[in-house]
């Protein structure tokens, strides 16, 4: 893992300080009680839907720590996961039994 | 007796953001860790967590930096995971629009997850609630979670460094992630959403600087806002 240049750090948390609090201010404040067009609520909606799946997918398929080689292990882990967090609406149940598949696949397959 | 309604209202909303405590703290740690294993000092990692305050793009931030992504790309994705406050803060305005502009810029602040779920649900129940009892339970829901976010970041700064890399924790991200995509998935609308950019996202996976995430979520955004005409047309 190469170490990041802190200026490039620094950048990034004031630049996503700035960034978040004004994508937070924006309607409340400045937009107060006037109605938004529907059609981009309709797409606003969707927005952390399709952009943690779209992030995650590629780590899933080809993980960073086996060097991009497929794996068993962290392929079950992610279904198991995700069907748990579709089935309980559980966000905690979802993540310790993904953890437990992971662990226990890794000890059983090592 | 206002100042005693108010009181309560602190108090109610404070009770129903407590669960999410359980969600704050472990995020918040894994954040902690995560930060420092990517090279952050406690500083940096510290400041993070308090000023952005949002999880999700925080952990997009830092995937990508690790990545070599250029610097512009890792803004406007991390902040693109994070739209969704825009749409909370866009939801929240219809009941919280007339309070003080003070008020509302600081409510702006603490506008995440949690405090966003509760507060909908409460608003909706109860459309009696005066602007100013509506402010008071909202950040009484955010209470009990800003401290305690904190305070996890902290601990797994500290203790991170010390984790073994046996723990595989490179995929303690993508469970995370994946476990909170799960109880998103309320209608066939986010389904198709998620699907679309699942797909997208393993196509574009070579495109440079990582814009195959953005290309991915704007098509997922996409086929989700059109599942959601398609269904509401063969509704009626």
């Amino acid at each position: 893992m190469t170490a990041i240049d802190p200026i490039t750090i620094w950048i990034i948390i004031v630049g996503l300080a700035i960034g978040s609090y004004l994508l937070r201010f924006t309607f409340i404040g400045l937009v107060g009680d006037r109605p938004m067009p529907p059609w981009l609520l309709r797409h606003l909606r969707y927005t952390a839907v399709a952009i943690l799946p779209a992030l995650i997918a590629p780590l899933v398929v080809w993980p960073t720590a086996t060097e991009g080689q497929p794996d068993v292990s962290r392929m079950a882990a992610a279904a198991v996961a995700l069907s748990v967090g579709v089935v309980t609406k559980n966000v905690l149940a979802a993540i310790f039994s993904g953890a437990a598949t992971l662990y226990g696949l890794l000890y059983l397959l090592a | 007796m206002a100042a005693a309604t108010s009181k309560s209202y602190f108090w109610k909303g404070f009770r129903d953001g407590t669960p999410f405590v359980f969600v704050a703290v472990p995020f918040g740690l894994l954040f902690g860790v995560f930060a420092t294993e990517a090279g952050l000092d406690i500083i940096q990692t510290m400041a993070f967590s308090a000023t952005v305050f949002a999880g999700a793009a925080q952990f997009t931030a830092l995937q990508l930096l690790q990545d070599n992504t250029p610097t512009v790309i890792v803004l406007i994705s991390a902040l693109a995971v994070n739209l969704r406050v825009a749409m909370y803060s866009a939801s929240l305005t219809p009941y919280l629009g007339a309070a003080p502009l003070w008020q509302r810029a600081l409510g702006a602040y603490l506008i995440v997850d949690q405090s966003y779920a509760c507060s909908i649900v409460r608003f909706e129940k109860e459309p009696d609630m005066t602007v100013q009892q509506r402010m008071i339970y909202f950040v009484g829901s955010v209470t009990p979670i800003t401290p305690l976010w904190i305070l996890g970041t902290y601990l797994g700064a500290v203790l991170g460094t010390q984790i073994p890399e046996s723990w595989a924790l490179d995929f303690a991200l993508p469970i995370t992630f994946l476990s909170m995509i799960g109880p998103m998935m309320r209608t066939l609308a986010h389904v198709v959403a998620a699907l679309v950019a699942i797909v997208v996202a393993l196509l574009t996976v070579t495109v440079p600087f990582n814009l195959g995430l953005l290309i991915a979520g704007a098509a997922g955004m996409m086929a989700g806002a059109q599942a959601e005409l398609m269904l509401e047309r063969t509704k009626t």
